[in-house]
């Protein structure tokens, strides 16, 4: 009865150790805007790799069904000839060639003698340009365009190839609102023209502004798809849909006690360090000693840039705003100022951020603490690899010993070598990104059990997550952010999945 | 001893290994060991080699000396860039800055009649500040070594040329050609040979054992693997073995060389800053991870400019040591000199990615090519040859570390 140009029926996908999707089916109608809703970690992103073909055919488990043929796909290459185009977070544009060079690149319009015929090149880039409504000259560098209008060079470059379905993840993530209204309404418009555009999203106003149907993922599984002209079709209906699960009981007890303020933040704001908009605005918040504060945002809030930029300027460009530890201002200029006054950061990303993997458990252990450890620059290796053993032991990382080398530990003993590292320097406020992100769960209640006794020793902790059920089983209060800014406090007894996504979304227009 | 080497090092666990034969257990602490004990199985292997082919003319008395004192400035080259090289960096520049610091030494001493320390001291400060030049670029500018000290090596050779009038200086008086000529020699007397020469090599052997033995405590105090203690003894013993012949023939031939002396005192003392201060472990950490380094609170750009201005001083106590030995400042010296102590570091195991790398391997790094470049000399193979080998040697030497880490990533 529906005309269906795309169906996935029941996909798999599995990686060692973990499944990433369990049963996902998604079924798009020809000429609609469908939107992907998800927490982060649901699946989404591995699901367009299925469907795009950067996991081959064979490597999944389920159907595809492109305009009632099932297709194989075995490399991007296959899924764009059929018609599929996926355009990434992270734009795949060369900076220093030109707009058109960018459109046909790997699509080269070929003359005689199977030369590239620049003209026909240009001629058919200004068409497409004026298609996605892009005022540029097709020779323009990308690199000098911001990235709203790299977006459209991608689209553009989409539609050169014969795009039947356009795939948009996170589109507006990057875009400033004129910017995003812009790139929905062009969609609208691709729409009249037949194309089909799924697009993967947290804003829900986007969605709700834009979207026909909406299907929403969780934990590798489709919720529910709902139609968006429904009178039962609502934000919060997503929502619920995307957190709704029991709140497992995976989380150590621990009495809040909270005591005298050890970080107050006033009116912090940064700048992205190279692009003109700001990445952090006016943000205010305090940190007790004894309490857990979470700070719930999704991808690309600003979570990790508010941060790192407390963490002596470690990111972008400072505008303004005060930091106090224990009601005296501090003003880190580096990161060793930071440590020195009592902060630490663990990094979300630890093997980038984090380890030197080629190095051993105890000099990766060591490696903030250094200067502490050492005396007139001399180090004392014996105490060093006795502080070491001492860490692993009560971390109870697994390894052979403190001379293993850091690469060959799993993910889990990885973060809580990263843990002892600052847990060496005697911080007074320990910032945590994403704790447990990638490791098992065992190691997970671990790593929650020492946040705890951290926090027992009256010493404070500050939680960053976009894992909600993490934020509400460790924190005692939680601050949302949303587009850079805080949109609420919420202490955890009155807190659930639902209103805390509900303030994670709340867009800017709104909390003026 | 054997249940404790097996017990810790599971990965490399034989099955069957409880009643493992000696064989077994030598095999396993080989493969252990190869990463980094290859290098110096190489350097017996060719020294013994080219002993044969020459019918023992490489192991003369004369010839060991004059191998010291020919190598010595590539060796002192070859610490400051393992450095450079583990930090992630590269020095295109050294030949250059050798040349140049030499040029100023000559100048002072020779030109301006000035004494020979003075000479020393405008070469080490004229190293210090092209160190500074190239570490305010690399570090404070941000713009790559390479790029930086081909600039470096470019402008000190003009300068260089410049500073000469492009022509050679020479002779120095004769105290300053004692840095890379001199010899102590009879100190304690001589007897045929001198007794001085074979007391200090005997104490470098006994602190070598004594310091082997408190690593191989303190491992097994932290419950990693040791070789068996039969092993143990025959590696000090062979080392022993090795050290005294040299010793002796040195003895023989025209005593300590001074500038033995220097090589020693100055691969001590980077060794020990490289694996035992704040200073060496920074270095390891930027080359290893750069951001997380600067996430842990590494001032990594000071780090990198240190770096660079030791570069810097090294390469003009090389300048120092080669004008000595040749007696005189010449516009074309230490030409290739950077390619020498850069095929060093990476023979000797450093990384090229960084983060990975050793004082130690680096000057048995330079010892192979020294010991392979002299024997093909006695030889009397063509310099085309030779160049050809090195070449071979240097290439396959990466691909073996390549392949070898693959292996270890494999398991």
């Amino acid at each position: 009865m529906d005309d269906y140009i795309l169906e996935m029926r029941s996909i798999e996908k599995s990686f060692p150790g973990v499944k990433a999707l369990s049963g996902v089916t998604l079924s798009a109608r020809r000429g609609e805007v469908h939107a992907i809703c998800g927490e982060n970690g649901a699946g989404k992103s591995t699901l367009m790799k299925v469907l795009s073909g950067v996991y081959p055919h064979g490597s999944y488990g389920g159907q595809i069904i492109f305009e009632g043929t099932e297709c194989q796909f075995s490399s991007i290459r296959d899924s764009e000839r059929a018609g599929i185009v996926i355009i990434h977070q992270e734009l795949a544009l060369v900076p220093h060639l030109s707009i058109a060079e960018n459109i046909f690149l790997g699509n080269e319009r070929r003359g005689s003698g199977g030369l590239i015929d620049w003209h026909r090149a240009h001629a058919e880039a200004s068409e497409l340009l004026d298609r996605v409504g892009l005022r540029e000259k097709s020779t323009t560098p990308v690199g000098q365009l911001g990235v709203g209008k790299q977006q459209l060079v991608e689209i553009a470059k989409a539609l050169s190839k014969d795009v039947k379905l356009l795939i948009l993840d996170e589109p507006t993530a990057a875009l400033n609102d004129t910017d995003s209204a812009h790139l929905l309404g062009l969609v609208r418009q691709l729409q009249d023209q037949g194309i089909t555009s799924i697009i993967i999203s947290h804003k829900l106003n986007e969605i709700e502004a834009s979207a026909n149907t909406t299907t929403v993922i969780r934990d590798g599984q489709t919720v529910e798809s709902m139609d968006m002209a429904d009178d039962s079709a609502s934000i919060d209906r997503i929502i619920r849909s995307m957190v709704g699960r029991d709140l497992e009981s995976f989380y150590p007890d621990r009495v809040s006690n909270p005591g005298e303020v050890v970080l107050e933040v006033q009116d912090w704001t940064v700048r992205h360090p190279v692009q003109d908009r700001l990445v952090v605005e006016g943000a205010s918040f305090t940190v007790r000693a004894g309490e857990v504060v979470g700070i719930a945002g999704l991808m690309g809030a600003g979570r990790t840039e508010l941060a790192m930029s407390l963490f002596g300027k470690s990111y972008g460009r400072f505008i303004s705003g005060r930091a106090l530890m224990r009601g005296r201002e501090i003003k880190p200029r580096s990161v060793a100022e930071a440590i020195d006054y009592g902060m630490a950061y663990v990094s979300e990303d630890r093997k980038q951020y984090g380890l030197n993997l080629l190095d051993t458990i105890a000099r990766n252990i060591s490696g903030a603490a250094l200067p502490k450890l050492a005396r007139f620059g001399w180090v004392n290796q014996h105490r060093e690899n006795r502080l070491a053993e001492q860490a692993m032991e009560k971390m109870r990382i697994k390894a052979p010993s403190v001379q293993s080398v850091v690469g060959q530990l799993s993910g889990g003993n990885q973060q809580k070598v990263v843990l002892s590292k600052w847990l060496l320097t005697g911080p007074e406020l320990l910032i945590i990104d994403e704790p447990t992100r990638g490791i098992d769960v065992g190691a997970k209640y671990e790593i929650y059990q020492l946040i705890n006794e951290f926090v027992a020793a009256g010493k404070a902790v500050v939680v960053i997550s976009s894992d909600l059920l993490e934020i509400l089983g460790t924190c005692d209060r939680i601050y949302t952010l949303s587009q850079g800014r805080i949109t609420g406090e919420v202490p955890v007894g009155q807190a659930t999945e639902e209103n805390l996504m509900t303030l994670m979304t709340k867009e800017k227009e709104t909390v003026r | 001893m054997t249940t404790m080497a097996q017990r810790t090092d599971k990965p490399l666990q034989d099955p069957g290994g409880s009643g493992s034969s000696t064989l077994t257990e030598l095999r396993l602490a080989l493969t252990r060991n190869l990463r980094t004990s290859g290098i110096y199985m190489a350097l017996v292997a060719l020294v013994v080699l080219f002993a044969v082919f020459t019918g023992g003319a490489s192991l003369s008395p004369g010839n060991i000396t004059n191998i010291v004192l020919q190598y010595s400035y590539i060796l002192i080259l070859a610490i400051g860039m393992v450095i450079v090289i583990i930090a992630g960096h590269i020095d295109l520049s050294v030949g250059s800055v050798v040349a140049l610091t030499s040029a100023i030494s000559a100048i002072t001493v020779i030109k301006y009649g000035m004494p020979w320390w003075v000479g020393v001291l405008a070469a080490l400060a004229a190293g210090l500040a092209i160190g500074a030049w190239h570490g305010f670029w690399v570090a404070y500018v941000g713009i790559p070594a390479f790029i930086v000290t081909l600039a470096g090596m470019l402008l000190f050779r003009g300068m260089t040329l410049w500073v000469l009038d492009n022509i050679s200086l020479s002779p120095f008086p004769s105290e300053y050609g004692v840095i890379a000529s001199g010899f102590v020699n009879g100190l304690l007397g001589g007897y045929g040979y001198d007794t001085f020469t074979l007391l200090v090599f005997a104490i470098g052997v006994i602190g070598f054992a004594v310091n082997e033995y408190r690593t191989r405590k303190t491992r097994r105090s932290y419950r990693q693997p040791v070789p068996p203690l039969w092993l143990f003894a025959a590696k000090i013993a062979a080392v022993g073995v090795v050290v005294m012949a040299l010793a002796w023939q040195l003895a023989t031939a025209r005593g300590l060389p001074v500038v033995l002396i220097m090589l020693a005192i100055l691969i001590m003392a980077y060794s020990l800053i490289m694996q035992h201060t704040v200073f060496g472990r920074q270095i390891y950490a930027i080359g290893g991870n750069l951001s997380a380094a600067a996430l842990s609170g590494v001032k990594v750009k000071a780090v990198n400019f240190w770096i660079f201005v030791n570069m810097g001083l090294l390469s003009a106590v090389a300048g120092i040591v080669f004008s000595s030995r040749t007696n005189g400042a010449q516009p074309g010296a230490g030409n290739m000199f950077e390619l020498d102590a850069i095929a060093a570091a990476f023979i000797g195991g450093a990384a090229v990615t960084g983060g990975v790398g050793r004082v130690v391997g680096a000057m048995a790094g330079g010892l192979i090519m020294a010991v392979m470049s002299n024997g093909m000399q006695l030889m009397g193979i063509d310099q085309s040859v030779q160049s050809v080998v090195k070449g071979l040697v240097l290439l396959l030497a990466v691909a073996f570390d390549i392949w070898n880490k693959r292996r270890a990533g494999a398991q």
